[in-house]
């Protein structure tokens, strides 16, 4: 079976065919959720902005160049909506470079160590990055995202993004460390 | 000095790389020179190791977090129809057959089948019509070139019978009849009685009474029975 490729979807959605928007939707809207999700860390704001992001995409679908993937597109947008209305919180009025550099509060390295699975562990520290570190983690593992991908959504240069990525991974370790789990790097 | 140099940097290059690596991102040249690296570079295999670890954890974290209710998507494709740029996208591109697409799907069966019962009625009304204008004219031109002949050896009027169709009867199905019977509606509704035509000449009566009583056991037809001329 054969299906309509995304690029063909925001070309009928440009012509105004709803059920185009409708498939799209049903293809991306998980993923963009989670993405979202990761960021802001509400489940009904997430939900209030992937209807925004959609609802961009219905109104600006003319003006996709097809120069990165469609998903990479509906990425970006979610990010721009996500960090604006973290923005926008009064107790979080944090210009980008304190706000990336800040990481969760949420629970202490302590109370994750006394959990014997590694991998609960490595998935506590993963929440436990700076919301700049969690972006690029998610990005390339679980959006898949390609050095250049991340750049566009991410609008930093491609070697920014290797750099970002490689202090992620280490911090990932520091943690690991302080909560118990020698992995040998680094 | 510089060969050492380039080959650190290289290796950094390589460790960078680490994680599009795991995750199938990279270029096909790229992906070779990392598993080379990796082949002879035994702290890179390690570090490879905890890039795969991290991988599958962060795909289990992201598809823990679940996924948005359904009324996501009523929102917004209610807040598309509410939209400025939909009503403006709609005019600009407006298509007669989404048109009426969208304007039959909104109705219910029960009115599609009326609908479609008027308008088949309808379209046999207008041939009848037509055949009936058409028969006049042709009375019209004879009248004309047979000035000299009486009026009596010309086309004879039509035989005309009143007719009402069963409640249960479908479009199809009078159609069917209307041609079985090479008849044409002319006239009617009146109540639910309509005027066929089921010649355009006189016909002699027996042969009259015999098309009506075969009209009388047609399931389609409620009542049928000769129109006394005008």
């Amino acid at each position: 079976m054969q299906t309509t490729s995304d690029e063909a979807l925001i070309g009928r959605i440009a012509g105004g065919d709803k059920l185009a928007m409708q498939v799209l939707f049903a293809r991306h809207h998980v993923r963009v959720y989670r993405f979202v999700l990761r960021l802001v860390g509400d489940a009904s704001r997430a939900e209030d902005l992937i209807n925004d992001v959609f609802l961009d995409v219905w109104r600006t679908a003319d003006k996709f160049e097809a120069r990165s993937q469609v998903s990479t597109w509906l990425l970006a947008i979610a990010r721009y909506k996500a960090l604006s209305a973290l923005r926008k919180r009064p107790d979080e009025e944090l210009d980008d470079e304190t706000a990336g550099a800040i990481e969760d509060p949420g629970d202490d390295p302590e109370k994750a160590m006394q959990k014997k699975d590694t991998s609960e562990i490595l998935r506590q520290c993963l929440t436990k990055l700076s919301a700049e570190h969690r972006e690029i983690i998610d990005l390339v593992y679980y959006h898949e995202k390609s050095v250049e991908e991340v750049a566009r959504i991410v609008g930093v240069p491609e070697n920014t993004v290797k750099t970002r990525m490689f202090y992620a991974r280490k911090r990932l370790g520091e943690l690991l460390k302080a909560a118990g789990v020698e992995r040998g790097w680094p | 000095m510089n060969t050492i140099k380039n080959k650190v940097s290289e290796r950094e290059e390589i460790e960078a790389l680490l994680p599009w690596h795991a995750a199938g991102t990279l270029s096909r040249r790229e992906a070779q020179k990392v598993e080379q690296a990796l082949a002879s570079d035994a702290e890179l295999a390690t570090q490879y190791e905890t890039v795969r670890q991290d991988l599958a954890e962060t795909i289990g974290l992201n598809e823990s977090l679940g996924a948005p209710s359904a009324r996501v998507m009523q929102r917004l494709m209610a807040d598309i129809e509410a939209d400025a740029s939909t009503a403006r996208r709609t005019r600009s591109s407006f298509s007669l057959g989404e048109w009426l697409s969208d304007k039959l799907s909104s109705f219910s069966p029960r009115t599609l089948a009326w609908s479609a019962t008027a308008a088949a009625l309808a379209i046999v009304l207008q041939a009848g019509l037509l055949a009936g204008m058409f028969v006049n004219d042709r009375q019209g031109n004879l009248s004309y070139t047979t000035a000299s002949v009486p009026l009596e050896q010309t086309v004879k009027p039509g035989t005309d019978a009143l007719i009402s169709f069963a409640p249960t009867a479908t479009a199809g199905e009078i159609t069917k009849l209307l041609q079985t019977y090479k008849m044409a509606i002319v006239e009617g509704p009146s109540g639910d009685m309509y005027t066929v035509r089921l010649a355009v000449t006189g016909i002699p009566k027996e042969e009259l009474s015999k098309v009506i009583k075969q009209l009388q056991n047609e399931k389609t037809v409620r009542f049928v029975g000769q129109k006394s001329a005008d």
